[in-house]
């Protein structure tokens, strides 16, 4: 992948296969290409060589088709801010043309999904950084994606409310079954989150280790304080530390 | 309600308390150098003009005042299709900028009469003045909304599939309707300007006589006082319409602040 302006050369060839319901975590130093390998697979970006297909089929035909089998969750909430907590999330509900009644009781439950039943009527300023990201997880899973990609989701967010989300985000994964690709700085929450963590080098960015993690779901918070979970994210942080020097 | 009170007694107290000081300092300084009244007529002797012509005036107030909400209210309508065509083309509005820019750098008392040889000696001339002088605040305003979303919610539309209308009607113009009313605000005054310049060339006829008209009338005659009193009458006028726009858009905007 080569951008044309200024000539980057943001990825090197890019081998990578994801079965379906797999929770992927993509970790790499900072501008290797991360978000750009997300805006490919989610078809904001053409890929200068090479292809790219989910289910078969190219990310811009899956945007095309009546599927809606893809979500993007960026890295602040992207919340439109005249728009309260249930507008919001509904969305790309309207833009994919969904009827107003199955519209009003998709939003209803994806909110009590998140817990946020209450502040469906109160505008994103007046929510916290941790409420505002959950509406983003609440309005990306509206659509019942097939593939859902984070960026970096909760780095803006504290230690605390990043594990509790990341725990939220796992009972999503598990009601649903959608396959995510979670692009995280954090080694814990890509060990914590993930089947498999793929490493990447750094500019122009490749895949250099792709680390299975063993853990069995559902994982909860105690997880992390065992010495397996501990070894593991030391493995993660030396592979990261090759890739990025 | 009560907020709506508080806000609007906010805007108003502050600057009525510096009217008040200013008249004192008037009053003081014109009657110890005393200056010839046609020259500097102390604000007592204004007052009585005021009351004189009273009716005069609260009608070519009220007369002003249309036009040049008139004037603006074609601005807001033509400003924001302009803007929607700028922020949909770069060529457009590559195209259409140097005139754009041209509004609010041609000297409008020279337009004006031309205007009136083409439109006639009557409010649409003054209409069509106060329009011209209050469009350009709206265009850049506007654009400027229109084109500075971010970019997270430009690829969210695009991810799912929106199209061009949808993302101008559902994120682009929403976006841009604080812009949209700072544009307002700003062109609320220059619309009395306006249409008060209009009236210095359309004139109106006997039974129609805005405040350009009266400004103008007044200051032949040598009518100091009656002049000060109409433009006092030009002055709260806009002070009104920019109070008034000014506190409809405040609260309109109210919920996109973060
Ligand atoms: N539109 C673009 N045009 C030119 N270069 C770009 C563009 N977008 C990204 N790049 C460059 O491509 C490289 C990879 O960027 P990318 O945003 O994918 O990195 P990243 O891994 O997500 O970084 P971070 O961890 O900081 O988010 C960077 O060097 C960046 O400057
Ligand atoms: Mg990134």
């Amino acid at each position: 992948m080569v951008f044309p302006r200024g000539g980057v050369r943001a990825l090197a060839p890019i081998d990578l296969q994801l079965n379906r319901g797999e929770f992927a975590a993509l970790v790499g130093p900072s501008g290797c290409g991360k978000s750009t390998l997300l805006r490919l697979v989610a078809g904001l970006l053409e890929p200068t060589a090479g292809s790219l297909s989910i289910e078969n089929r190219s990310s811009g035909e899956v945007r095309l088709s009546n599927a809606h089998t893809l979500s993007f969750v960026f890295q602040q909430a992207a919340l439109l801010p005249w728009r309260h907590v249930a507008g919001n999330v509904s969305v790309p509900l309207e833009l994919e043309g969904i009827s107003k009644s199955e519209r009003n009781a998709r939003v209803e439950e994806m909110l009590r999904l998140v817990g946020l039943e209450d502040f469906a009527r109160a505008l994103p300023h007046r929510l916290s950084g941790g409420m505002q990201m959950r509406v983003s997880l609440a309005r990306a899973l509206a659509t019942q994606p097939s593939v859902l990609l984070l960026d970096e989701p909760f780095g803006a967010l504290d230690e605390i409310t990043r594990q509790r989300l990341n725990e939220e985000l796992l009972r999503l994964w598990g009601n649903d079954g959608f396959t995510a690709l979670f692009v995280t700085h954090n080694v814990y929450e890509a060990a914590f989150l993930s089947q498999r963590v793929l490493v990447m080098s750094k500019r122009p960015g490749q895949i250099v280790a792709d680390i299975a993690v063993p853990f069995e779901y559902p994982r909860d918070s105690s997880l992390r304080s065992e010495p397996e979970f501990a070894r593991l994210t030391g493995d993660i942080s030396r592979a990261l530390e090759v890739a990025s020097s | 309600m009560k907020e709506f009170i508080k806000r609007a007694a906010l805007v108003v107290l502050p600057p009525l308390l510096v009217f008040v000081i200013v008249l004192v300092v008037w009053h003081v300084l014109a009657v110890r150098l005393d200056v010839p009244a046609y020259v500097v007529p102390p604000p007592g002797r204004v007052l009585e003009a005021a009351g004189e012509s009273g009716s005069k005036l609260v009608r070519a107030t009220l007369l002003t005042g249309a036009a040049a909400l008139g004037g603006l209210a074609i601005s807001v309508i033509v400003g924001v299709i302009v803007a929607f065509a700028f922020s949909q083309s770069r060529i457009i509005q590559r195209a259409l900028y140097p005139y754009a820019i041209f509004l609010q750098t041609v000297p409008i008392v020279a337009i004006a009469p031309v205007i009136v040889i083409w439109v006639g000696q009557d409010i649409r001339s003054v209409v069509l003045v106060a329009h011209i002088v209050s469009l350009f605040p709206i265009i850049t305003n506007t654009t400027h909304g229109l084109t500075t979303v971010d970019r997270s919610l430009l690829e969210l539309f695009q991810i799912h599939n929106a199209s061009r209308i949808q993302v101008l009607l559902r994120l682009r113009f929403p976006n841009a309707i604080p812009d949209l009313m700072t544009g307002i605000k700003t062109s609320s005054g220059l619309s009395v300007i306006g249409a008060i310049v209009g009236e210095f060339f359309a004139g109106y006829s006997e039974s129609s006589q805005g405040l350009g008209f009266l400004i103008q009338f007044w200051s032949g005659q040598l009518k100091t006082a009656e002049l000060f009193a109409a433009i006092f009458a030009s002055t709260l006028l806009g002070l009104a319409i920019f109070g008034a726009t000014s506190l409809i858009g405040d609260s309109i905007t109210s919920r996109w602040r973060d």
